[in-house]
């Protein structure tokens, strides 16, 4: 009993608590993870697009794009963005005079790694969103004389995301639980939150089994949101023959 | 030391932690493995066993590795009964650490691949195997377990896949393996994008011959789809 109360002093709302830096990461590490989702959306649109392309060339570079990006790991790819990044901005520097290392901004790196990432993920999502779309309703748009912009703004595009909001959720998923690795370029959201408290406290095992379970909630409040949005996208598709 | 030297003494170095890699992976794999279908028995066991096994899927899948690999590697140092205990020469170990963290995460996951394979046994197989005068276990051992694998092997390939570019986490915990080498070099020498990439080629070499490793046993142990010997074409001889 004496151990519980301990406990949710140690991370509650009191002048002891971590409760608020606890919270305030916990909004971090949504935002950053919607950020990163959005990048990937962009990414994976581009993706999607370039693999349905008659071009072979980007054809070729979706491929090596969609590979590579699931073929390494995530940590690789968020410290290739900030060291990298960091490198090539201090060589631009130096030629303009300047020296020394250049930290580059945490939110910004990992935003853009995770998003690359799971726009590789995302790619895969799209296209095979798009081709569950009924042929013939492409054809009918096109006999009803829709220009192509107007067929991917009406037809498409809305199709299209109601077939790919379950994969979506999935991605979304993956996504929040990447942001944690964000925590190594300095980023104060859950994982590094809680690794700050710890070392101000000493009670490993309590912020991280708090940081797992802020995750958890997260995880599960989101999940149930995207099945909202799957059976909202969904409506009036019940029975519906898919070709 | 010119460019090219540079990238061959990298490489060389990174090489090293290819075995730390690849055995992190295997044992790790391994364990969980094991693990798996003991959560699958349990589920198949009793009501309650299945909402246990539910809730651990549920909570590994949920939360991210990093932090299952801190909790363990440092959290459970905070707990009296475990420091006393006979697991505390391990647990203070990074390798173990790294080992225990992983094999608990992907048992999760095959548990939940092994689920799908098993949903996909059809159940006319299992009740001729019954009639044969099978008993249970022999059923699920000889028909059952089998078709199930087969079936779960793609996306049991990539989960083993998806543990190698775990491992990468090990190197958070002082291990050096390829990430850790990796990160090692960067900071002595901040020519990131060089060494960083040689690790990115590395890793896909490793998955990528993993991948084909896998196609070729599932091309084995699917006899069936490789159509029967009379559509193959017919030696002369």
């Amino acid at each position: 009993m004496d151990g519980l109360v301990a406990y949710f002093t140690l991370i509650g709302f009191g002048p002891t608590g971590w409760g608020v830096p606890l919270l305030r990461a916990a909004t971090m590490t949504v935002a950053v993870s919607l950020a990163a989702f959005g990048v990937g959306i962009v990414f994976g649109v581009f993706g999607c697009w370039a693999k349905l392309s008659k071009s072979v060339v980007a054809q070729s570079a979706a491929a090596v794009y969609t590979t590579v990006l699931r073929g390494v790991p995530d940590l690789l790819v968020i410290y290739l963005l900030y060291f990298g990044g960091s490198q090539a901005i201090g060589a631009i520097a130096r030629t303009f005079g300047h020296q020394g290392f250049f930290g580059l901004n945490g939110f910004v790196v990992g935003m853009m790694a995770v998003g690359i990432i799971s726009g590789a993920y995302q790619t895969e999502v799209l296209r095979g969103a798009y081709l569950a779309i009924p042929k013939g309703e492409l054809e009918a748009a096109r006999v009803a004389s829709m220009g192509r912009l107007l067929m991917l703004r009406r037809i498409i595009a809305p199709q299209t995301l109601r077939f790919a909001l379950p994969g979506m959720g999935n991605v979304w998923q993956l996504i929040l639980k990447e942001s944690a690795l964000i925590s190594v370029v300095g980023l104060i959201e859950i994982m590094n939150q809680t690794r700050l408290a710890v070392g101000r406290t000493g009670a490993a095992f309590s912020f991280y089994i708090t940081g797992a379970i802020l995750f958890l909630v997260i995880t599960t409040f989101s999940g149930a949101a995207f099945r909202r949005a799957e059976a909202w996208a969904m409506r009036g598709m019940a029975g519906r023959v898919r070709q | 030391m010119t460019r090219l030297a540079f990238l061959w003494d990298t490489f060389l170095q990174l090489l090293a932690g290819v075995p730390v890699t690849l055995s992190l992976v295997a044992v790790s794999v391994a364990l969980g493995g094991l693990l798996a279908l003991a959560l699958t028995g349990i589920r198949r066991a009793s009501r309650l066993g299945e909402w246990a096994v539910s809730a651990y899927v549920f909570a590994l899948r949920g939360s991210p590795l990093l932090i299952q690999i801190f909790l363990i590697y440092y959290g459970f140092g905070q707990i009296g009964w475990i420091r006393s205990s006979f697991l505390w020469p391990f647990l203070r170990e990074p390798w173990w650490c790294a080992i225990t963290a992983l094999a608990l995460n992907t048992a999760a996951y095959q548990a939940e691949v092994l689920r799908g394979g098993l949903n996909a046994v059809p159940k006319g197989a299992v009740e001729a195997a019954r009639v044969c005068g099978m008993g249970r276990a022999m059923a699920f051992r000889r028909i059952v377990l089998p078709i199930a694998i087969r079936q779960a092997l793609p996306a049991y390939t990539s989960e083993v896949v998806i543990m190698v570019k775990a491992t990468s986490l090990a190197s958070i915990i002082t291990l050096f393996e390829i990430t850790g080498i990796a990160h090692s070099i960067v900071s002595e020498t901040f020519r990131a994008f060089e060494v960083l990439s040689i690790a990115g080629l590395i890793y896909l070499a490793i998955n990528f011959t993993l991948t084909r490793a896998f196609r070729r046993l599932e091309i084995r142990l699917t006899p069936q789809s490789r159509g029967r010997p009379t559509d193959r074409p017919v030696s002369k001889a």
